[in-house]
């Protein structure tokens, strides 16, 4: 253990400090704690977060394979062109088994590795307390922290916590593929929620402006909040860029229509709201009394209303 | 917090064109509980030593068959260091001649695992001798 590397772990303020720098090594080294729930990290959030530069923060989810990191690739190049330093969280899930995991979206961008303007980091969800959202907008206000703008979320949309982190970005962008065909019906409710803008991916595919035209005339038609308009539909092609420009179009567009005080206030009650429920659950836990309630819950001597109301009042 | 995952980066630099035996040992290593950074066929020293950098990854396992690795693993291990990364382990596998191990080791190649060598072994090489700060 260096002397230097025992002075980070002890005094994390430097770090926060160190990050305007532009210099990756700090932020790679931050993410790391963040990522492992290090107690270092807790006393240097309101710095952390005071040090945000207000970067626009994009959630990009989809099924398996749809080609989310592909188009992060391609939207990572336009970007760039544009003089932008781009920030990227790829998230995979971790076994539960063996805690293990493949972390393979950098494969699709290793073409960026040298920039300097570019960050890249793989994330294993690791399932662990919390879950994977509260630390992916902590690792997200590292990224603003350090200069990046927009800062990407790529997760695999299956399941809640991938709907959860749709909920943190300020822009979320679902990638479908024109195979989704009769699926279109089933997982129209689940885009309502979470889409601000469709990409329907592999344009080059049969079929795509057809799908597209499909979601487009559902979307249109009853369902979902009503006082919301329709997410728009775009065709792309991640492998060869096509409808790359007209999509970060739409993201950058979207940055203000999310910045409305009505959407960030939403955005911010789902924080406060996480952050409470993630508090309750780590202090309940560590309450000395938490074993013997949990008992009385599993024996039905008490129900489990009163014993997370004992939990929350014995540990204020 | 060293009962975290260890995050291993693993790359087929060179220019030969399959990653079977990368994959297998990606997956194993998932199996073994490790967190692994797959990225994939023909990379430099200097994107492999990138993305290293900002994954922030114990251990960068290189998958060697183009004989190409008295020039790759040396330089791998210089630019993590130039990078201020000297702990991170760089370990490799392939068929490497014992007169080139030799070499390779005292260039700071930590180890170098040959044909047959189980994933079994090699999770357990990482794991004790890992290091981190
Ligand atoms: N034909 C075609 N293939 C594409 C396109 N975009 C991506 N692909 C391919 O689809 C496969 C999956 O792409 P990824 O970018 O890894 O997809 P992903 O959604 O990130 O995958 P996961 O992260 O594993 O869920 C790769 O083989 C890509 O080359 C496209 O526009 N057209
Ligand atoms: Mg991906």
């Amino acid at each position: 253990m260096s002397p230097q590397s025992v002075c980070a772990v002890d005094t994390p303020e430097p770090m926060i400090g160190e990050l305007a720098s532009g210099e990756r090594r700090p932020l790679a080294r931050l993410l790391t704690r963040i990522e492992n729930g290090d107690p270092s990290v807790r006393p240097a959030l309101p710095e952390l977060f005071a040090a945000g530069r207000g970067a626009h923060v994009v959630g990009i989810t989809g099924p398996p394979g749809s080609g989310k990191s592909t188009l992060v690739n391609a939207l990572i190049t336009e970007w760039r062109k544009r003089g932008r330093r781009v920030g990227i969280l790829a998230v995979d899930p971790s076994s539960p088994y063996t805690r293990g995991a493949i972390l393979g979206d950098r494969i699709r961008m290793m073409e960026h590795a040298a920039d300097r303007d570019v960050f890249m980091r793989s994330m294993a969800s690791r399932g662990e307390l919390g879950g994977v959202a509260a630390t992916t907008w902590i690792a997200a206000a590292a990224l603003d922290a350090a200069g990046y703008d927009p800062v990407l979320i790529e997760t695999v949309g299956a399941g809640q916590s991938e709907v959860e982190i749709a909920r943190l970005a300020e822009t979320t962008v679902v990638v479908e593929v024109p195979e989704m065909g009769d699926e279109v019906q089933a997982i129209k409710a689940g885009l309502l929620e979470v889409a601000d803008i469709i990409a329907v991916n592999k344009g080059d595919r049969p079929g795509a402006d057809r799908a597209a035209r499909q979601l487009r005339a559902m979307l249109s038609t009853a369902g979902g909040r009503v006082e919301r308009k329709p997410p728009p539909v775009m065709v792309t092609t991640a492998t060869t860029a096509d409808g790359v420009v007209a999509l970060a179009d739409a993201i950058d567009a979207h940055r203000s229509q999310a910045r409305t005080p009505v959407e960030a206030g939403e955005r911010a009650a789902n924080q406060v709201r996480r952050a409470l429920a993630d508090l309750a659950a780590t202090r309940a836990m560590a309450d000395a009394t938490w074993d013997r309630t949990i008992r009385a819950v599993a024996d039905r001597a008490l129900d489990p209303m009163t014993a997370a109301e004992r939990l929350l009042d014995g540990v204020g | 917090m060293t009962d975290t995952p260890i995050r291993i980066l693993i790359a087929k630099p060179g220019l030969d064109g399959h990653d079977r035996g990368a994959k297998v040992l990606a997956r194993g290593l998932r199996d073994e509980g490790f967190e692994v950074i797959y990225t994939g066929l023909r990379q430099t020293p200097e994107m492999i030593a990138d993305a290293a950098e900002q994954e922030d990854v114990d251990v960068v396992g290189l998958s060697i068959l183009s004989g190409a690795h008295m020039a790759l693993l040396p330089r791998t291990v210089q630019l993590l260091r130039d990078r201020g990364m000297p702990d991170v382990l760089v370990a490799a596998g392939g068929i490497i001649p014992d007169a080139d191990v030799v070499k390779l080791k005292e260039a700071g190649v930590a180890e170098i695992f040959g044909p047959g060598t189980s994933i079994g072994q090699i999770a357990r090489y990482f794991r004790e001798n890992v290091r981190r700060s």
